[in-house]
């Protein structure tokens, strides 16, 4: 009970006494370009009169989760198999751990030139920031399943595709789905950047717009705590989807 | 009649020579333990008559049979890691069991959940078992196949001492029930004069064979019986231990 009540209440009071600093400091400083917190919850407000609130937040969505699900079918079969095959992984691997350090912010030319102005040009800058620890992540957990479960399952007789679905997907998962959230984090982390090119919606245009187009400040910090929110919201539901999982 | 035969067996990695020239005969129901100092390649013994591993010279036959691979009908027993933890105790028991009906494999897992004493755990998963429970989960889900010959891989060798002791007891009962033929891995030579009809004692690596005792001590073993002990220092002898700490 009590600790439930810590759980809530001390992020909470965190919370406030960030926001009175925040606001604190406009007051003192006096500054009329960065809003206060009042003001963004005001610029939010409109937002949601002019119907972008929700269309910004779906549009968003919309190209995180598109980017993301390619870079999840494409990654998982494509580690796993790096790491099934020992030669073909140590060939690979290389050139992945060369491509992984690379921003995905220095594709967004790239992505202009084989994209154009597209929504295609962002899902595929959130596709490569996604794609990287996904690959990474189910190649070693296929090199790092314990020997003693594939030779289990030889053992009984499964053949190649039974071991597949009993043996190897289920032994290799448990890492996968911690690299799942993380990679997740990554392609929300890339939104802004990569809505800043090729397209007029969603959050991280919103902000780049809301700048741009007559510096309203208030809508540019209500953006990126928009960003925050849906991003805590998401790895919330990630993290418990998780667990319920490894409770199963 | 032979179940098991090792015929000229040697065995290396690289450089290597682990194991040199095993010759040996397991009769059909027999439970031999091969035992010998860590790093003799008593495991890759029983990893290459499991069919796991090519020796590189001789060969192992089973009924007469060359093994060239895993086999369904032997089943090789790990430390009680060995059990998927992603299923749970029924769904390990059923593991093997893909081949049968739905109402087979229903009351070949009851049987051998009840064999080994895990009754009313059917639903629970590996972490919630003790060590010992996941090592008689991992024994049903060998036996749960009908193997005709089962490989233990030092089976007992991560479990507490108390704990040990219970399972060799388990162990035999199951053995008098199903009358399966065991190979059983060990370095603890207690444990091989209380299990085994006969013990194969091994040498340094290269492995060799160094004796083979007779264990003529009927079943339940009295552990302070004279020819218990006799035996017991035999081996200890024959290892080149003093009896003393």
């Amino acid at each position: 009970m009590i600790r439930s009540a810590e759980k809530v209440l001390l992020p909470l009071a965190a919370a406030a006494v960030l926001l009175g600093l925040w606001q604190a400091a406009v007051a003192v400083t006096g500054t009329t370009i960065f809003p206060s917190p009042g003001e963004v919850v005001l610029g939010i407000g409109e937002l949601a009169r002019r119907s972008l609130l929700w269309r910004s937040i779906g549009d968003s969505l919309l190209r995180v989760g598109a980017g993301y699900a390619l870079a999840v079918v494409t990654g998982i079969p494509l580690g796993m198999t790096l790491g099934w095959f020992p030669l073909l992984g140590r060939a690979v691997n290389p050139v992945i751990q060369m491509l992984r350090p690379i921003s995905p912010l220095a594709w967004m030319p790239l992505a202009v030139i084989w994209f154009g102005v597209s929504n295609a040009a962002p899902v595929f800058l959130i596709f490569l920031a996604a794609l990287f620890p996904i690959v990474v992540a189910s190649m070693n957990a296929v090199r790092n399943i314990p020997p003693m479960y594939l030779q289990a399952g030889r053992n009984f007789g499964l053949s190649a595709p039974r071991l597949m679905a009993q043996v190897i997907v289920p032994a290799a998962l448990p890492p996968i789905l911690v690299a799942l959230r993380i990679a997740f984090g990554v392609a929300w982390l890339v939104l802004v950047a990569a809505e800043m090119i090729a397209v007029d919606s969603g959050l991280g245009y919103l902000i780049v717009d809301a700048r741009n187009a007559g510096k309203r400040y208030d809508l540019v910090v209500g953006g990126m705590l928009l960003i925050g929110l849906v991003g805590l919201t998401l790895d919330t539901a990630f993290r418990l989807l998780i667990s319920e999982r490894s409770r199963a | 009649m032979s179940k098991v035969e090792f015929r000229g067996l040697s065995m290396r990695f690289g450089a290597t020579e682990v194991l040199r020239d095993i010759n040996l005969s397991v009769g059909e129901g027999e439970l031999v333990c091969i035992l010998g100092p860590s790093g003799c390649g008593k495991s890759t013994l029983l990893n290459i008559v499991g069919g796991f591993l090519r020796p590189a010279k001789g060969e192992v036959t089973i009924d007469g049979v060359p093994v060239t691979g895993p086999d369904p009908r032997r089943i090789f027993v790990f430390q009680e890691r060995g059990v998927f933890p992603w299923l749970n105790v029924e769904q390990n028991v059923a593991f093997g069991l893909f081949r049968l009906t739905e109402e087979e494999k229903r009351s070949r897992v009851a049987r051998y959940i009840q064999l080994v004493g895990l009754g009313g755990f059917e639903n629970a998963y590996p972490r919630e078992l003790s060590g010992g429970m996941k090592q008689r989960l991992e024994v049903a889900r060998a036996l749960a196949v009908h193997p005709d010959v089962l490989y233990l891989d030092e089976p007992f060798g991560a479990l507490d001492s108390i704990t040990r002791l219970q399972m060799r007891r388990e162990l035999l009962r199951i053995w008098q029930t199903e009358r399966k033929t065991i190979l059983f891995v060990t370095h603890d030579i207690e444990e091989s004069v209380q299990l085994a009809d006969r013990v194969v004692v091994l040498s340094q690596r290269p492995g060799r064979v160094r004796r083979v005792l007779d264990i003529d001590i009927p079943h339940p073993r009295d552990l302070s019986a004279p020819r218990y002990i006799e035996l017991r220092d035999a081996i200890f002898g024959e290892i080149g231990l003093a009896h003393q700490v």
